[in-house]
């Protein structure tokens, strides 16, 4: 997945977050914090980014998944570096 | 003068674990007891690494009185006696000092005369690289029988006002025998390091306490540590489906779920001591596979799959059979 839409990388990673988890695709939306809304751990977010690197070829260290705080920090994120 | 041959010991065709033992503190320290002295809870610690309760030794319990526990049940479980040990490994990282090791006073106490002993310290991974020098020793000659200890007491290293580190890890010891075998019973170790980011896990000085990068530690334990143990299953000729148990060393319990997924090994029971008997680093893996075969999860002869990692970061695996 070279160049992805916003909609896509949105898809995706609703995808990652159901299937690690269990938290319903539908839920997953730009403006949801994933630590006070949709109630995620930094260690499910570590498992989260290693799942969307691989799944959008982007490389999400750790010092970077500090400051990626809502959904749409992720979808912004990987959108600047897969274009 | 030259042409000189040195002669080399008589070399054996394969080694195995004869018994394992275990030895563990009285004290339980509840997720209770640590949210009354720090913030923290148990349905927290419970959902962030799987542990319920842990042992921690009292002041004046040492890891060479742990050892000796373990390596003393071990050795009664082999048939063995004392003085049919040659060489005594003790894996740790939480020595009291680092000189004298602690391997010649733990052989000393329990009665075998003049081994071979050294420590090891590769940090989590320890046992299995103790275990890789015990299974050399056999074969090359060196050793008939050797006695590996993996023996923590954590606590000691712990801020128990760091919470990041105080739920985690704990003290104990577990102790295998290994003697020689017509068959091989532990296969090829697979291991290696990564000395780039030393302080990932680490006690900075000698006045410091344990520190450790959760998030880092966490990615690289899910992420690189199931090819190795893939590697070490292919190097004992197996797959993953001829597994009969799995047994990684006890860090926490999401990490320790993560690998055995990686592995996919469908008929493995995957061990979890980490709930009820804490993080001990080098002891946990013979901790496991001691409690997990008193319990009878594991038949004799079946194989399981070792793989130990951590601070370094260092890591290796290898197959045994089950005693």
């Amino acid at each position: 997945m070279a160049v992805a839409t916003e909609e896509q990388i949105l898809a995706g990673l609703a995808e990652i977050i159901d299937e690690i988890v269990g938290i319903d695709k539908a839920e997953v939306t730009p403006e949801k914090n994933f630590i006070d809304d949709l109630d995620i751990d930094s260690l499910s977010m570590v498992e989260i980014a290693v799942a969307a690197q691989d799944k959008f070829e982007v490389e999400i260290p750790d010092d970077e998944l500090r400051n990626l705080k809502t959904v749409k920090d992720v979808v912004d994120f990987v959108q600047k570096l897969s274009v | 003068m030259t042409g000189l041959t040195l002669r080399t010991a008589p070399t054996r065709p394969g080694s195995r674990v004869l018994a394992f033992g275990d030895h563990q503190p009285a004290k339980i320290v509840t997720n209770h007891d640590l949210a009354a002295v720090m913030d923290t809870s148990d349905e927290w610690i419970r959902s962030r690494v799987g542990i319920i309760e842990r042992r921690i030794a009292e002041d004046d319990e040492t890891i060479v009185d742990m050892a000796v526990q373990a390596g003393g049940k071990a050795l009664a479980a082999s048939g063995l006696g004392p003085s049919d040990i040659d060489l005594v490994i003790v894996a740790t990282c939480s020595a009291e000092s680092p000189m004298p090791s602690q391997a010649p006073t733990v052989a000393h106490r329990l009665g075998i005369e003049a081994p071979g002993a050294y420590d090891v310290n590769s940090a989590c991974s320890g046992f299995c690289y103790a275990l890789a020098a015990a299974d050399a020793a056999v074969r090359v000659g060196s050793a008939r029988n050797v006695l590996v200890i993996g023996a923590e007491k954590m606590s000691q290293w712990i801020d128990w006002t760091d919470r990041s580190t105080a739920i985690i890890f704990a003290d104990g010891a577990g102790a295998a025998v290994v003697g020689p075998s017509d068959t091989p019973g532990i296969g090829p170790v697979v291991w290696g390091s990564d000395g780039s980011q030393p302080e990932r896990i680490q006690i900075e000085n000698r006045k410091a306490y344990i520190s450790q990068e959760g998030q880092a530690v966490f990615r690289w334990a899910t992420t690189a540590v199931a090819p190795t143990a893939l590697k070490a299953i292919e190097a004992a000729g197996l797959v993953p489906d001829d597994l009969a148990a799995i047994v990684p060393h006890q860090a926490n319990l999401r990490i320790v779920d993560l690998i055995a997924r990686r592995i996919k090994a469908s008929n493995a029971v995957v061990a979890d001591d980490v709930t009820l008997s804490g993080n001990t680093s080098g002891a946990s893996i013979p901790l496991a596979l001691a409690h997990m075969i008193e319990r009878g999860d594991v038949p004799s002869g079946a194989p399981a799959l070792l793989v130990g990692f951590g601070a370094g970061l260092s890591y290796a695996a290898q197959v045994i059979q089950i005693p």
